[in-house]
């Protein structure tokens, strides 16, 4: 999402123009490198041990048997009639669910971008909550919406469970906020003028913003729907839940043949494939990125936005919140409901229950609500780590290129580091779980059982976040303010202190809140990781829902409005200490 | 060259400095999570996400041994029994408790577990030891999967629930029962295994297109079916589940109640005692285990009465000692189950994958 948003960002900055200008160019290169490198020993050492190792490790025990490599099993598997099946329905969901929530989400990203109104900051939040929520909470909640006596039901009779349209529907829910933020941020900023002037000089309404804006927002649209096909193509929870037994994706797969089967070679095949079915989105992702237009004149976006004109708009706007509260608020509400829910009306049973270890019947050793003290707890670790290892990252990403013939290299193993800081998010959370089982278990890396393995597991899912987040705004620091420092006697630590983190400063705040809050939501590889008895708050939902009885149900449904309301608190917080140039990014 | 050493200096302090992070991690955790030194007074059991116990019996335990027990939660039955043949040799923990009868002989053929004779296992039937003779296992606990009905929508309509796997065939029971798929859990596997107990290694098949015909409604998950589908749970009454009949355990309605505000005077849902598949759970001291002594320990405890007694509230599963007694709340609203259909674990191991595998193509194409 995000992902992509935040490069926009080089091109206002402007004063990105000096790299690569330096005035000690020839020496440049060799310094630059060494401190590139120094920059990097973290952050790869962190990758090369908590998930290149650990997923190399269980897909080679899948592919190796005694000594050598059997890579014909590889052909083997993708030839099999039911994995073909598989892969042709991992493929075909993903584009249309890609293209349903581009459809869907489009004008809401407009309306966020243009449109001046009441509650838009709520809004932004609301359509946000879906995108860091656990599947498991969504995936009830959708049930409720789509299934037997949900809201379509009581309405129209529809019922769309374990069928293909509440995958589909779903995934437009998780991932609305994808566009909105990456299109809609983008637009705010685009400078109306333009088109304006376009149709002074005669041109229709439709053809002004087909030639004007249109192209100037292509591929901002090309970077979310690539996003959201990565992040519809690697599927689990939603599908799991909502897909019934006829409708597997590759992830699902991937976690039946490694967790119950436990046929490893098939599982080392299925994620290879996925491997490079990821590692193929990114590259063209990246690419898309590299190609944005710089010549875009943006603007504040404070300028863009307007109260709604004329009725188009305000049908428009009227569509776009109709839309918002059916897909997004509905579920949400609806989980709400059940919350309060009880025997005799409506109260606070479940919501007390929390509070008791007895009242949950030994499901937990702890009362609930301490879950939300541990996912504090392991999202604050995680923050940590995620922000030392993304920033270092990122600095390194940022320094300047030299302007030599081998800085090419170094500039393509540097992009090439971008680009692998991505795949945890494309890489099947069992795999990496599985991987770290396997290889964790030696000290001094004797983690398997460890609690930092699950801030460890987050943080490779916040990394790129954070990464996103600061780069683009390194990239903006003017280098002549760091030379100018250095040339006055400054050692490099203090020209970081005093040039750099006063610049950085809020959108390290803001890679620090994403980080949190995805990490407050993560379930994949945290349900993966065994651990000893203080689960987190979405394993603690998944756990209340695993088990018969009235108050566990309940006490589920409080647990996960009380994660709702979490994840919204902090999104909101982030709007308000968001960068003023790039609105809509996190 | 300076350029290079500088490089590998830092990337080496770096490497350092993320593994101190991580040790520090480690072994400042929760309390219980120190490093498991050779002189380690903690006994790590691993078990799968359904086990419990109350905090007051593991105490006892640690009074008594002196060991203090760390659960380890590592996912469903099957997962977390795939995780410990993965990391045979070097296991997570030193016991493993949620083998049965359905997984045993991947286990055994795995070479998971040191033999050991727990104290006290004369109190538990030759009848539930699954491994004897050589001790592999130590049974803990057994427990019937059996269709389960919502009392009120029979007797709504005055129609008798059905009390046999034959009856679910029947039309008056047409598009009323939701199983689970064999393939993705352990009840809906217990419900296949039930059924080709019952009809034979061929019959079973013919039945199962019976029930097709009749209406069987199959998901993926136990949670899905009991919370969403069924009608007659908490769940599924806050769902509006439509279907009467669930693949669920016999132990399911004195949960029903135990969980509800007020508590009802009768379970709202009973247990169909004609279609019940046993199920028997053991533990195993894990080969590489680094306290054995305290994992020896901890199998003798487990199948002592204070905990056999503290199991059926917690896991609702039923004790296998025999001088355990059951508590009020089992004897007041569970059915017994007179003659619950079992079956050989090496039989179950022989045929598994293909009963499965027919089962899909018959029912799920």
């Amino acid at each position: 999402m995000v992902l992509a948003r935040p490069e926009v960002a080089e091109a206002p900055a402007g004063n990105a123009g000096p790299r690569g200008r330096s005035p000690s160019r020839g020496k440049a290169f060799p310094r630059g490198a060494a401190a590139r490198a120094a920059l990097l020993a973290l952050p790869v050492a962190f990758f090369a041990l908590f998930f290149a190792f650990p997923v190399a490790s269980i897909v080679g025990r899948g592919l190796r048997a005694g000594d050598s490599w059997h890579l014909g099993r590889i052909a083997e598997v993708v030839g099999r009639p039911d994995i073909l099946g598989v892969l042709w329905f991992t493929l075909w969901q993903a584009l249309a669910s890609t293209g349903l929530t581009l459809l869907i989400a489009l004008p809401g990203a407009y309306v966020l971008a243009r449109l001046d109104f009441p509650g838009k900051d709520l809004l932004r939040a609301v359509v946000t909550v879906p995108f860091v929520l656990p599947t498991v909470v969504v995936g009830t909640a959708f049930l409720a919406l789509l299934g037997r006596g949900g809201l379509l039901d009581a309405l129209w009779g529809v019922r769309l469970d374990a069928t293909v349209w509440a995958i589909l529907l779903a995934h437009v829910f998780f991932n609305y906020a994808v566009v909105v933020r990456t299109v809609g941020g983008l637009w705010a900023q685009l400078d109306p003028r333009q088109e304006e002037a376009a149709r002074v000089l005669g041109a229709g309404r439709f053809t002004a913003w087909r030639r004007v804006t249109l192209p100037a927002l292509a591929p901002a649209v090309a970077a979310a729907a690539l996003m959201v096909f990565l992040f519809t193509f690697t599927s689990f929870g939603v599908v799991q839940i909502l897909g019934g037994p006829a409708y597997t994706t590759l992830e699902v797969e991937i976690y039946r043949q490694t967790a119950q089967v436990l046929d490893l070679p098939t599982a080392a095949v299925l994620t290879l494939v996925q491997f490079a079915a990821v590692g193929a989105i990114l590259a063209v992702h990246a690419r898309t990125v590299r190609r944005r237009e710089t010549a875009l004149r943006l603007v504040d976006p404070s300028h863009t936005a307007h109260r709604p004109r004329g009725a188009a708009q305000r049908a428009l706007l009227g569509s776009v919140l109709a839309t918002v509260g059916l897909l997004i608020a509905a579920p949400l509400a609806v989980l709400v409901e059940r919350s309060f829910g009880g025997p005799g009306g409506y109260g606070l049973v479940f919501y007390r229950a929390l509070q008791s270890a007895e009242a949950s019947g030994g499901t937990f050793l702890v009362p609930p609500l301490e879950a939300v003290w541990n996912s504090l707890r392991y999202a604050l670790a995680a923050t940590a780590i995620a922000l030392l290892v993304g920033s270092l990252a990122a600095a390194a990403l940022a320094l300047p290129r030299s302007a030599s013939g081998k800085a090419s290299t170094a500039g393509r193993v540097v992009r090439g580091f971008d680009a692998l800081l991505m795949l945890p998010l494309g890489v099947s959370a069992v795999t990496v779980g599985f991987g770290f089982l396997i290889t964790l278990d030696e000290p001094p890396l004797e983690l398997r059982t460890s609690w930092i393995l699950v801030p460890l597991a987050q943080a490779l899912v916040g990394v790129p976040f954070v990464v996103r987040t600061m780069l683009p705004v390194l990239r903006a620091v003017d280098a002549r303010l760091r030379e100018a420092a250095a040339v006055l006697g400054a050692s490099p630590l203090r020209v970081w202190r005093e040039v750099d983190l006063p610049l950085v400063r809020r959108a390290l705040l803001v890679a620090a809140g994403f980080a949190f809050a995805v990490s407050l939501g993560e379930f994949g590889a945290t349900v993966f990781i065994a651990r000893p008895d203080n689960p987190t708050l979405p394993v603690a939902v998944a756990r209340l829902l695993g088990r018969p009885g009235e108050l566990n149900y309940g006490q589920a449904m409080a647990l996960s409005t009380i994660l709702m309301l979490v994840c919204a608190a902090a999104l909101l917080l982030l709007d308000r200490l968001r960068p003023d140039r790039s609105a809509g990014e996190f | 060259m300076s350029t290079t050493k500088k490089i590998a200096v830092t990337a080496l302090s770096a490497l350092l400095g993320a593994s101190t992070l991580a040790a520090c991690g480690g072994g400042s955790g929760d309390g219980s999570a120190g490093a498991d030194g050779g002189g380690s007074r903690t006994v790590t059991l691993v078990a799968h996400d359904s086990f419990n116990a109350s905090p007051e019996v593991l105490e006892e335990f640690t009074e008594e041994t002196g060991h203090t027990v760390r659960v380890l939660k590592s996912g469903d039955a099957v997962e977390a029994l795939n995780k410990e043949i993965l990391t045979k040799g070097s296991p997570q923990g030193d016991v493993f408790f949620g083998v049965d009868n359905t997984t045993l002989s991947r286990a055994l053929g795995n070479d998971l577990f040191t033999p050991y004779e727990a104290e006290g296992l004369e109190r538990v039937p030759e009848a539930v030891r699954l491994d004897p003779g050589r001790h592999r296992v130590t049974p803990v606990d057994s427990g019937d999967i059996c269709v389960n009905y919502d009392r009120k929508y029979f007797a709504d309509r005055d129609l008798a629930p059905p009390q046999t796997l034959d009856d679910l065939a029947e039309p008056a029971y047409r598009n009323l029962l939701v199983v689970e798929n064999p393939e993705r859990s352990s009840p809906g596997l217990g419900f296949l295994l039930g059924t080709a107990a019952a009809y034979g290694d061929d019959g079973w098949q013919d039945y199962w297109k019976k029930l097709r015909a009749n209406g069987v409604k199959v998901v993926d998950s136990w949670e899905i079916a009991y919370n969403q589908e069924f009608s007659g749970s908490a769940g599924g009454r806050a769902a509006k589940g439509d279907r009467p009949l669930v693949v669920s355990y016999a132990s399911s309605p004195p949960v029903e109640v135990l969980y509800a505000e007020p508590r009802p005077k009768t379970a709202p849902t009973g247990v169909s005692t004609g279609t019940c598949f046993r199920q028997i759970e053991a533990a195993g001291l894990l080969a590489g285990a680094r306290n054995e002594a305290g994992g020896r320990a901890l199998l003798d405890f487990l199948i002592s009465k204070r905990f056999q007694e503290d199991m059926p509230l917690n896991m609702f599963v039923n004790p296998v000692a025999e001088d355990a007694e059951l508590p009020p709340l089992f004897a007041e609203f569970g059915e017994v189950v007179a003659e619950p259909r079992t079956m050989a674990p090496e039989k179950i191991a022989e045929n598994r994958d293909q009963w499965i595998q027919s089962w899909s193509s018959l029912v799920l194409r």
